[in-house]
């Protein structure tokens, strides 16, 4: 059944979303550390364990892909409500700051993930 | 008339709010093959529709919410809020191949450390150019440069006045659009095209939500790979900058 993915889903979620108050909390920290991210964990480590018992049917997968393809409608949701205004009205500091942390950290990607795949070859 | 619509926005906000979305991203498929011949992602056109809405909600409503505050399109708010957006960037995690993910983990954790120290180094070297010269308020509009969440996290911890807070989430929230904006632009000379460098970026653009956007428009199969490290983003902004960075930086002012 569909729903045995989606539950899966959610309980993957909560879990991780769990994990990540708990680690917050111990490391002093006013924020979810890497809830979702321990979350992706959990549900990949759930597949496989589904995928060698045999579990993995069809049904379950479609309870969890329909929302990995709704994702982005959501991303696109998430982005009309965003405070566009506030960013916009910050002032040349707020400006100069944003496109200059945002222009650095996209130099870097670019020698970093070269400097990965050199590694690689 | 204007009782039934009162109805079904007081009650269906959440449908109205899925099928708003549905036609923008169809707009978007028709704009992305008229005008770009489907060179541009119609999820990025999408996208970008979207933040324009949310400017022009925001200067409608004065609200913080973008489009979302119009009374029509609130359900907006929770197709688009933390908890739908988490859910489904698990699910992505489904068809994460593991070994990919398993031999980028370093370089990812290295990208992760960058992406809190520049933007924290790049905020605070701007303040310090406007003027700014004591280290709770350097702290934190260079938290802000972290992540939105980073920043008042950090100067509610180091008891940054309020001003000083706002003009931090400013530059948090400007630099979540940005990344979304540029994302898929710059995505070639990146090189945006595969699992490892999806995981370098998301360690160093950082904000999920920024993440989030612009991976989705330039190629969705790399969003899990670019959520699994920009999620321990913030986590380690909000350790690392009232903390560590603040007390190096109290010594440097």
């Amino acid at each position: 059944m569909a729903i045995f993915g989606t539950a899966l889903l959610a309980l993957c979620t909560l879990l991780g979303v769990a994990l990540g108050e708990a680690l917050g909390m111990a490391l002093h920290v006013k924020a979810n550390v890497g809830g979702v991210g321990l979350a992706m964990l959990l549900l990949m480590a759930a597949r496989a364990w589904l995928a060698r018992r045999g579990w993995l049917t069809a049904q379950l997968r479609l309870g969890i892909e329909f929302w990995a393809a709704l994702y982005i409608p959501i991303v696109v949701a998430m982005a009309a409500q965003q405070n566009v205004v506030a960013a916009l009205e910050g002032g040349p500091m707020v400006v100069l700051a944003g496109i200059s942390t945002v222009a650095l950290c996209f130099t870097l990607v670019a020698l970093l993930s070269r400097l990965g795949r050199r590694g690689d070859d | 008339m204007t009782e039934i619509a009162g109805k079904l926005i007081a009650d269906q906000s959440l449908l109205i709010a899925l099928a708003l979305v549905g036609a923008l991203m169809g707009a978007s498929v028709v704009v992305s093959r008229l005008l770009s011949r489907g060179r541009i992602h119609a999820s990025a056109i999408a996208i970008l529709a979207a933040l324009a809405l949310a400017w022009w909600g925001g200067v409608l409503t004065g609200g913080k919410k973008g489009l979302a505050d119009l009374p029509a399109f609130a359900g907006l708010a929770l197709l688009g809020g933390a908890m739908l957006r988490d859910f489904a960037i698990v699910s992505t995690a489904f068809e994460v191949d593991a070994a990919e993910a398993r031999k980028a983990g370093l370089l990812g954790a290295f990208a992760l450390l960058l992406g809190t120290v520049v933007p924290f180094a790049v905020g605070v070297g701007m303040a310090w150019s406007f003027g700014y010269r004591d280290a709770v308020s350097l702290a934190t509009l260079g938290a802000g440069a972290v992540t939105y969440i980073v920043g008042p996290v950090t100067g509610a911890a180091l008891g940054a006045s309020s001003p000083v807070m706002a003009l931090s989430i400013a530059t948090g929230v400007l630099k979540a659009v940005l990344v979304m904006v540029f994302t898929p632009l710059c995505a070639r000379l990146m090189g945006l095209d595969n699992p490892r460098s999806a995981m370098v970026f998301g360690g160093l653009a950082g904000t999920v939500s920024g993440v989030a956007g612009g991976l989705a428009a330039t190629d969705p199969r790399l969003v899990p790979y670019g959520a699994l490290t920009a999620t321990f983003h913030t986590g380690l902004g909000c350790l690392l900058c009232p903390s560590l960075l603040f007390l190096a930086l109290s010594a440097l002012v």
